[in-house]
């Protein structure tokens, strides 16, 4: 409580109530969110992942050929499969906010929701498809 | 269908305990009550000890806002039909120091009101003969949505960096902020933005969204949080990249 809240002193008997450090167990939402939030870490995980891929590439085909043979492991396929996962979450909960925080307004009227989501879609579905031609062309 | 249904009603008597109890109360069960009917019909025949806040009835005054069933609402615009069969639980506000019963202390939030200066700010004064400030309905339109906030606290109670951090100024105060900041005849948004680009303000915000949900009034506050992070990252790019257009 700061200075100006001060004379609430005189109430000693107020009943403060503890937010459990489980608070977003009790709600899917909440749950939802911290999924949300943890989701980054496995966005973190593939940036580190295509940074160690670029290093192999740099040191020749032969630490490259291990790189791969490293990502065939089970345990790799399993973590990089439940890190998608959470990578899926991550784009479409975040495409899905982005309304919220962009505000776009075209002759005064504001640009409904969908609109704004649906770009974030559309440029994720056309560097999509870019990656996919660059990688599979050859 | 039911004619009666049980409210467990949060009680705190600080004279006589120490930690809050639940009381159960039948009440008479009417398709058209709310959960402040039944509350009034405990007031009024049932227990006169039971203290809770309330004024207009009519989703207008924001002072009715408790916790039913887990959940932040206005019990006024709360139809006891969607809790059927009961029992309906009925709690103060989350987060807040409890003062009686159903009554929260709300200070904290009346002091962060104060702080995000929700009045408007002129760096000057025109002329009274110039006439009055004028706006058109598309100005308006920028911060109506913002202005229809009744200080109910709904999304304090839904908001759990508030309730882990109750030093945040929190949904409402900063959407409050964002209504002034968008008025065109306002000049004080710079003096907003250096209280509210610090942690306890809009960074303190991790868009969990659920204050716009709990929002009687639409007023989405998670929005007007959101958009106010893109402002402030903006000025602070200008200022980083374009010193000498700082203030």
């Amino acid at each position: 409580m700061n200075d100006i809240s001060a004379h609430t002193a005189y109430h000693p008997r107020w009943y403060r109530p503890r937010v459990s450090t489980y608070w977003w167990l009790w709600r899917w939402v909440y749950l939802k969110f911290i999924l949300r939030e943890i989701s980054s870490i496995a966005v973190a995980y593939f940036v580190v992942l295509l940074l160690l891929q670029l290093r192999a590439l740099s040191h020749g085909p032969e630490a490259y050929a291990a790189f791969q043979a490293w990502l065939k492991v089970p345990q790799i396929i399993a973590l990089n499969s439940v890190c998608l996962l959470f990578v899926l979450l991550h784009t479409i909960t975040w495409f899905n906010l982005a309304p919220r925080a962009i505000v776009v307004r075209v002759r005064g009227k504001r640009v409904p929701d969908r609109l704004i989501a649906g770009s974030n879609y559309v440029a994720w579905l056309v560097v999509s498809v870019a990656v996919a031609w660059l990688i599979l062309r050859g | 269908m039911a004619d009666k249904i049980t409210l467990e009603v949060m009680r705190y008597r600080p004279e006589q305990e120490t930690e809050p109890t639940f009381q159960g109360y039948e009440v008479p069960f009417h398709a058209d009550w709310v959960v402040l009917d039944a509350l009034n019909y405990i007031k009024d025949r049932l227990d006169g000890s039971l203290s809770y806040r309330w004024s207009c009835r009519m989703g207008v005054c924001g002072s009715c806002g408790m916790m039913v069933d887990g959940e932040p609402q206005l019990t006024c615009a709360t139809f006891l039909s969607h809790y059927l069969p009961g029992p309906v639980r009925v709690e103060p506000l989350r987060y807040f120091p409890i003062m009686r019963d159903l009554v929260i202390e709300m200070t904290d939030f009346m002091d962060k009101l104060q702080r995000v200066k929700p009045w408007l700010i002129r760096g000057a004064e025109k002329p009274l003969l110039q006439g009055e400030y004028l706006q058109t309905p598309e100005e308006l339109d920028l911060y109506k949505q913002f202005s229809m906030c009744i200080n109910c606290m709904l999304c304090y109670a839904a908001c759990p960096v508030y309730g882990l951090d109750p030093q945040f100024i929190g949904p409402a105060a900063i959407a409050l902020a964002q209504r002034y900041n968008m008025d065109s005849r306002d000049q004080g948004s710079e003096q907003r933005l250096d209280l509210l680009s610090q942690h306890d303000g809009i960074w303190g915000c991790t868009f969990v969204g659920e204050c716009s949900k709990v929002c009687p009034k639409e007023v989405d506050p998670a929005s007007a949080i959101q958009q106010y992070k893109l402002t402030a990252t903006k000025e602070w790019f200008r200022a980083f990249l374009m010193p000498w257009s700082a203030k």
